[in-house]
């Protein structure tokens, strides 16, 4: 177990060596920063020279094992645009971006786990069916639409929550959070729903067809021969074997659902990760977006990590499978 | 006579389907003995599994139960309503599946799973089922039961695993057990071994058991009485050694044929020529006349009822108000 989780750490320390590569290429290869930094009519003088302050003058190699050492320390150097270092400015946003994906996700898999059990129960009553019809236009409406209805719908129309902004944030150390209070909370309803919808509508499908297989196995058919209740049968036996996939699929979805805030943050001008990056290609911020590379990538990493072991957790086949492996 | 453990009358139980009803089971009739063990045998789709998941109340939709009688213990279970017939399954009646490697939940340890079922249908502490379920463990020949009680599943071998899903079946002391051709998915060598488990506690708790195979060896080794089924019907039911010895009806002297012996002659095997019918193309009469060497007219348009005959019971016209040696 022990020595399953080390070698997964092992091979996510090389995925992100390599997202590394990427994100230091993108200084080389995506203009010269130099001109980002300085104005059209600085000297060719004045450009060396910042050009040496900012060790681009070195050789490669020197520049990426700078570049990693720093990132390792989570320095990504400092924003074109802001003229601020760019952990400070990530720092800054990214409660705002992790409160809202919680919250999306939560709201994905209690409401999609719930109406994936009883979709799969309650095949035929018409609640069901309206499930299935509305999962439909989940899964094929886009985020951005989404967003824009309900802002019209709720914001401009009813007037009854905000169109845009995080609300009062309260500061909790660094961090700043908007879950106490109300003003924070009415502004992430409909972020968060907006968010959540296509991960609700993918983990309802998921969890009614997985559900609905599990149903057929031989061990519910030797359950109900054991004459144990239904509540049993379908709470005990059948949805813990419906989790299995359901975990990868919406952990992997919360990478996604982080990554992809991007639309939802410009949509709803969140004040999040997403939307600085949204502003950073823009104006060709490169460290910005060098760093969002590396943030989202070590967050799908340690996710993927994560999802891994508990895997192990629920399904005991695997924990003996992995410790022989080792 | 004491009353039987379970009287079957009758039964029938048809799936609904597009092109129509089909019948699958069609007025089968059979009776098991406290202490008794009663062989079901025939080809497959012979409606033998379904007798068995009809008498322990898990035919699932699209099909039902038509008609008929089913009684334990004189109590009639058929159309019990679901809640009370779940108090039964387990309870009283302990069912035994064909395949031990996915009978069981993999993701709970066996003694979680025992544990349950014991709790479920006995007011048992769980100190107490858990000491229940070591001393069931024990009893179908697990070794070490005290620590193999928290093991999972796939840590157990295919024949260990049938051991826990029959002390599953047996957890709370049922009047019958139905198992469902439970060696077919097990080596040779460790069939026997269940099979002896599955006689033994059936001899040690006077609990009636019916065993659905189509293995006529396992049969011969087991059973008291045997019931030949086709199509859907009972051809023939009698004392194990009366059918295996003498059997009447032409389809069940068709399947003694087909039993290699050890004695070594090279003699052919006989086959039955032909194949069951589809449900959705039973023949008139006899549903065995298109095989059978002997039908005759009546065969084709008549369907035999079960007749008696010395200690067996048999549905076919030859011996029908015709003296026996004209049978042959």
């Amino acid at each position: 177990m022990l020595a399953f989780t080390l070698r997964r750490a092992v091979q996510a320390i090389g995925v992100m060596f390599a997202v590394g590569i990427i994100a230091f290429s993108m200084f080389r290869f995506a203009g010269d920063p130099v001109n980002q930094i300085v104005s059209i009519d600085t000297s060719a003088a004045e450009r060396e020279a910042v050009r040496k302050s900012l060790g681009l003058d070195d050789p490669v190699p020197v520049q990426f094992v700078r570049y990693f050492a720093d990132a390792a320390q989570f320095k990504f150097g400092v924003s074109y645009q802001f003229r601020q270092p760019v952990s400070t400015l990530l720092m800054e946003r990214m409660p705002a971006t992790l409160e809202l994906a919680i919250c999306a996700t939560v709201l994905a898999m209690v409401f999609g786990i719930l109406m994936g059990v009883y979709s799969a129960l309650r095949r035929d009553t018409v609640l069901a069916k309206l499930f299935q019809a509305v999962s439909l236009i989940g899964i094929s409406l886009p985020t951005f639409l989404i967003g824009i209805l309900l802002i019209y719908l709720f914001a401009v129309i009813l007037g009854w929550l905000p169109s845009f902004g995080r609300g009062e944030v309260v500061k909790l150390g660094w961090w700043t959070t908007g879950l106490l209070t109300l003003s924070g909370l009415k502004a992430l309803i409909m972020p968060s729903i907006t968010l959540g919808l296509f991960q609700m509508t993918l983990i309802m499908r998921l969890v009614r067809a997985e559900m609905l297989e599990v149903l057929r196995t031989d061990y519910i058919r030797f359950a109900r021969a054991r004459g144990l209740t239904t509540r049993a049968i379908h709470f005990g036996h059948a949805l813990k074997n419906t989790l299995i996939p359901v975990i990868t699929v919406a952990g992997l979805q919360f990478g996604s659902v982080i990554a992809f805030s991007i639309i939802t943050e410009t949509v709803f001008q969140w004040p999040g990760m997403g939307l600085l990056f949204v502003q950073a290609v823009q104006n060709v911020d490169i460290p910005i977006m060098a760093a969002y590379l590396l943030m989202v990538s070590l967050i799908f990493v340690t996710i993927n990590l994560v999802v891994d072991i508990l895997y192990t957790v629920v399904d005991p086949r695997l924990r003996s499978t992995f410790g022989r492996a080792v | 006579m004491t009353e039987p453990v379970l009287s079957v009358r009758n039964l029938q139980v048809e799936f609904a389907s597009r092109r129509g009803t089909l019948r699958a089971i069609d007025g089968v009739s059979f009776d098991i003995a406290k202490g008794e063990v009663l062989g079901v045998v025939g080809e497959s789709g012979a409606g033998k599994s379904v007798t068995g998941l009809a008498v322990i109340g898990l035919i699932d939709p699209p099909g039902r139960i038509a008609g008929g009688e089913i009684c334990l213990s004189g109590l009639r279970i058929d159309n019990l309503p679901a809640e009370e017939m779940r108090r039964v399954r387990g309870k009283r009646i302990g069912m035994i599946f064909q395949d031990p490697l996915t009978s069981l939940n993999p993701l709970y340890r066996v003694g979680e799973q025992i544990i349950e079922t014991i709790r479920t249908h006995l007011n048992l502490s769980e100190t107490a089922a858990r000491r229940r379920a070591i001393d069931l463990l024990a009893e179908v020949g697990i070794p070490a039961p005290e620590k193999r009680i928290d093991g999972y599943p796939h840590e157990f071998s295919g024949g260990m695993r049938q051991r826990v899903v029959i002390a599953l079946a047996i957890c709370a002391e049922p009047e019958l057990i139905i198992a469902d051709e439970p060696t077919t998915a097990l080596d040779v060598s460790v069939q026997a071994q269940i099979i002896s488990l599955i006689k033994r506690l059936g001899r040690d708790h006077g609990t009636a058991v019916m065993l659905v195979t189509h293995d006529m060896g396992v049969i011969a080794e087991t059973s008291d009485r045997v019931a030949v089924m086709y199509a859907g019907r009972v051809a023939e039911i009698g004392p194990v050694q009366d059918v295996v010895r003498n059997p009447l009806h032409p389809y069940a002297k068709g399947l003694m044929g087909a039993i290699p012996t050890l004695a070594g002659d090279d003699k052919r095997l006989v086959q039955i020529p032909g194949s069951m019918p589809r449900l959705s193309a039973i023949p008139r009469g006899c549903s065995f006349n298109p095989r059978c060497a002997f039908a005759f007219d009546r065969c084709r348009v008549e369907r035999p009822e079960p007749l008696p005959r010395g200690a067996q019971s048999v549905a076919c016209h030859l011996y029908d108000s015709v003296p026996a040696e004209s049978a042959a």
